[in-house]
Parts: structure tokens; sequence; C-alpha cells
């Protein structure tokens, strides 16, 4: 919770976990908007299975930097520090895909590469990636018969796929004590996102992916505006409590 | 009826003959269901059943199945709010597993020959109904606790008894639904227990939901016995294996402790120990709100069909492209394996 101002090695692992444990909190959350919505039953049982992984991932991260709570519920939303991509609205259904192909992608790639090194966060990778390669299969196939379904799911796939393509390229911005080759990682996820949106007869998006304010942004605490009130909704009751346990 | 559809297809010579055949037929086949039925043995898919038996099952497991859909929605209110992760990772959890008894259900309710589609059609139609416990708000999440104590122990009291229901694949579900309904009671309770004795405030929102959830927990167990149509014939097929007010006797016993334990008090002045029968006796129901709730004039009954018919709806474009995306594959498949085409799909797409 606290800013620590010397990047020793205590602060960078902090930061680090921040930012895997906030991303994964984040979209957790908003997964979990699903619940009782979602197109088919199978679905709803999939959207929560991956909000609880996700939300599983968090809680070890949150945890290796002090109380998960205290910095889940007490944090504002300036010094949340997950990238922009996870915090965007569930939209519809073409758009919660979208969103959970590109940052699946990732992570799995980030992931796999945490668990072949051997740092902080090798062994909590090593299970994870597990789970994501999940996710990302998961959020493929659902590509795979947006894409290539009807026509009405064809422009809605294309159309979420093109709105969340900005918020793709902080995901690559190196973040300290987070010790893999961004650049390489970034190839990668461009080389098995092309291939997926082919597969699906959609069209890579041409415009950029990254911006002024979506450079990495989400990870010096700046946000986007729905963000504030989907942390207002998370924290209220938590808030209104002080001190109390559950 | 498959069976004495197809046995009768085979035989039938004549259309008089047919007649006097079929209802041997039907006599031989009825005294075979229940000589099983009066054995305890299971009833299963490809079974002769009465047609009455078929169609009463079918009723219960929809409307059970439909209960588990639309209970999520009550919970998945709070899955936003949870106050820590760890409850929010629970309900969550809980949340999910109630698709999953939906899943089971509608599987078993279809090894009856009705189908998943037909019967959310039935289900967003008004035609059948679920639980009226659901048509209750969660207003605080103290309710969260008071859902899984009372609402979730109702159900086990109800559902434990149908392990052993005539119907095997009912029955199978029910041993699955209830092991996660008893974890889910628990957590509940643990979780009513922590607000108990915690603040002054999260004390009073235990009492509160309790008070709120209590007599909606008693009327789960459907009408009083000489105003339940469906108990007898139930009993009589080994469907049910004890009457709606039995069970609701049963639930109010193992309850009372429960809530002393808790440091809450239910909210029932006529509610005392009476030692001659061993039980305890408890106040008048509310029939007339209960009645009110099952026609659909509860505080929720509107808005958990609308919002159940809206995720149906919005949902719409999502399977026609499942069914798009299969159809088309197949299509490649069967192209290729015609041709001995080995080529990726997508670049048959492409």
């Amino acid at each position: 919770m606290s800013t620590t101002p010397a990047p020793s090695g205590a602060a960078v692992i902090t930061g680090a976990a921040l930012a895997l444990g906030d991303d994964a909190l984040v979209l957790s959350h908003r997964l979990g908007e699903w619940a009782g919505s979602a197109p088919v039953l199978e679905e709803e049982v999939a959207l929560a299975n991956i909000a609880l992984d996700l939300l599983g991932q968090a809680r070890v991260l949150l945890s290796l930097v002090g109380d998960e709570d205290e910095l889940a519920y007490l944090r504002e939303e300036r010094s949340f520090r997950n990238a922009q991509l996870v915090e965007q609205p569930n939209g519809d259904f073409a758009h919660t895909i979208a969103r959970q192909l590109y940052f699946s992608t990732y992570q799995r790639l980030l992931y796999g590469q945490l668990a072949s090194g051997d740092g902080p966060f090798a062994g909590l990778a090593a299970k994870a990636v597990k789970e994501v390669a999940y996710h990302q299969d998961h959020a493929e196939h659902w590509t795979l018969r947006l894409g290539d379904g009807t026509d009405e799911s064809h422009r809605r796939m294309q159309r979420a796929c093109d709105a969340l393509w900005r918020y793709t390229g902080e995901l690559f911005q190196p973040v300290e004590g987070i010790d893999v080759d961004h650049t390489a990682m970034e190839s990668a996820w461009l080389a098995s996102v092309t291939d997926v949106l082919g597969r699906a007869t959609l069209t890579v998006p041409e415009g950029p992916r990254t911006g002024a304010w979506a450079a990495g942004a989400g990870r010096q605490g700046l946000h986007t505006e729905s963000f504030g009130r989907m942390l207002a909704e998370m924290q209220h009751l938590h808030r209104s409590h002080p001190g109390a346990t559950w | 009826m498959t069976a004495v559809t197809a046995g009768t297809a085979g035989t039938t010579g004549a259309p008089g003959e047919s007649d006097a055949a079929v209802a041997a037929e039907q006599a031989a086949y009825e005294a075979v269901f229940d000589a099983a039925v009066a054995a305890d043995e299971r009833i299963e898919p490809r079974d002769w059943m009465p047609e009455a038996y078929r169609a009463s099952l079918v009723r219960q497991i929809a409307q059970h199945a439909h209960s588990e859909i639309i209970g999520m929605q009550p919970e998945a209110n709070w899955i936003t709010r949870a106050p820590s992760l760890r409850r929010k990772a629970i309900l969550m959890a809980k949340v999910q597993d109630e698709a999953g008894h939906g899943l089971y259900l509608y599987s078993a309710a279809e090894t009856l020959g009705t189908s998943r589609d037909e019967l959310l059609d039935k289900l967003h139609s008004g035609r059948q109904k679920y639980s009226s416990i659901f048509n209750y708000p969660t207003l605080t999440w103290a309710d969260m606790g008071a859902i899984g104590w009372l609402v979730d122990g109702a159900a086990i009291t109800n559902q434990v008894p149908l392990c052993r229901c005539s119907y095997g694949p009912y029955a199978r579900a029910m041993v699955r639904v209830c092991k996660e309904e008893s974890f889910h009671q628990r957590q509940g309770y643990e979780a009513l227990l922590a607000l108990s004795r915690g603040t002054e405030a999260q004390h009073a929102m235990a009492q509160d939901a309790v008070d709120r959830w209590w007599w909606p927990s008693l009327m789960m167990f459907g009408p009083p016995d000489d105003e339940s149509t469906h108990t007898a014939q139930a009993m009589a097929w080994k469907i049910k294996r004890h009457s709606n007010d039995e069970l609701r006797q049963r639930f109010v016993d193992i309850a009372v402790p429960q809530a002393e334990a808790l440091g809450l008090t239910l909210p029932d002045p006529d509610l005392r120990w009476n030692e001659e029968r061993g039980h305890h006796d408890f106040g008048a129901i509310d029939w007339a709100e209960f009645w009110d709730v099952l026609k659909g004039n509860g505080p929720c009954n509107e808005q958990r069909l609308s919002r159940r018919r809206q995720a149906h709806e919005d949902g719409a474009w999502v399977r026609e492209a499942a069914a798009a995306h299969a159809e088309k594959h197949r299509v490649d498949k069967h192209h290729a394996e015609q041709h001995q085409h080995t080529g990726k799909h997508g670049e048959a797409q492409a």
C-alpha cells in the first residue's frame, strides 16, 4: 500500500506484484459482473471459473505485498497499478472475449517466461500458467466462433477487437521487477493474436497500440473513467465498516 | 412411453386387435413398473413408465433446475460488493456451482424426453415455476449468510431424501448437488457467525437478514400437507419420501439450536420446544403471502424473470454464432473427408 521511494529489492517486488496482482484482481471483478447474465449456462461456469482463477492469483500476489483486503479495498484509483485493458467494461460478449484473448495471450507468455526463471514469481507462475493456458484456449475458441460465425457476430467481434486494440501496447511496457524480455514477448503476442484473428476471418486492427494516455498509464496509476466507478462498487461495503472482519 | 410405442409399432396388426393388445401390454408394463418401485429399484430412462410419472418428474426436475438458475441472481447481486477477497471467492464459487447444478438437472430432465431449450422457453414464458424463495431481494451482505444457512439448509432438507428418489438420473444428480449444497450451507453459517460475532453493526445486519429470510425459508417446503396437490402421488411413486410438513418440522428442529449457537434469534414468538411431541412448535405461516409470491406478486418476481429473459435474448447472437460456426466446421470436415483434403480449416476460410 505504501509507495516506497527507494528502489530497494523489496520495493521492486512490491511494484511488480502490485502490477500483476491488480491486473488479476480487476479482470476477475469484471468477469464477476457477468454472473447470471451469460449467453449460455456453460459460459456462466466458464467465466466464473476464469474469474476465480484470476482472483486466486490476485490474492497470492497482493499477499506478497501486504494485507490483501487492505490493498484491494482501501487503495484509491490512483494507487492501482493494473493495465488499462483489464478495467475496460465488459460491453457485449464479443468485447469480453476480445479482452480475454488479448490479456490471456499476454499472461500465458508472461507466466511461461516467469515460470522458467528463478525470480520471486517463479512458483506462482508455474501454477498460474496452467490456468491461463485454459483461459487462452477458451478465448481463442470463442474468437473463432464469433469471428467465423454469423455476419452479426463477425461484425461485433471485429468491432471489439478494434476498440480494445489501443490498450494492448501497455502490456509490454517494462515493469521493474518483472524480469522478462518484453520485446520478445510482444513479438510473440502479436504473432499469436494475428494467427487467431486470421483463423477467425478477422482483420488485425490497424490503429496504434498505444497513445499518449495508453502507454503504460495504468501502471502509473492513470486509469480510464469507468474504473473509479468500478472501485466505488467494489470497495463500498468494506469501507463502510472500518476495521471490521468478515 | 417410448418403450410401449416401440413395442406396439412392432406387434400391431389390424386396428381392432391393437386396442386390446395395447391395453394388455400397457397393463403388463405397469405391473413391471409398480413392482420395481415397490422393490425400491431405480427407474432408468429407457424403462417404461406411466405418462403421469414422466410428466410429474419433468415438472419437478425442471422447476428444480430453474431454481438453480434464477437463484444465481440474488447472490450475483453481491459478488461485486463482497467485503473481502476470501468471501468474494467463496461467493463466486457458489454461483458457479449453481450454474453447474442447473446443468446436471437439465440433463436429468432431458433423459425424460424434453430439451433444455424447451424447458428454458417454459421458464421464460412463465409456464414453469422456480422456487418462491428467489423472489425475495438481497438487501445486505448478511443476506449471503442467511441464504447459505437457511435457504440452502431448507434445500438440503428437501433434497437429501431425493437422493433415494425412484428415478435414477434425478437421484444421482441429487447426490452430487447435495454434497456441494452442504458445503455452501456451512460457508453461509460461518459467514453469519463472523457477522454475529463482529461489530455491533455487523451483528444487527445478521439479525435483520435472519428476520427477513426465516419465514420465506419455511415456505420453501411448499403448502401444508392438506393443500399439497402432488404429494400423495409423488410419495406413492417414491419420488418424494416425506410430506412437506414433515420436512418443514425437521428443518425447524435443526435450525433452532443452530440459531442459538449463532447468537441470533428467530422471528417467531410462538417458537418453543414441545416435550410431548419431541419437536419444536412454531407459529403460523402467512400462506396468503406464499400464494401471492407463487402467483407472481412477490417483491422480485418481475425483476428475476425479466433479467433471465434479458440474458437469454442478449445472448441469442452468441448462440447463433456458435451454431453457425459448428455447422461450417462440420461441413468443412465433411468436405475434407470426401476430398481427402487435409489443409487447415483456416485456409479454406481465407
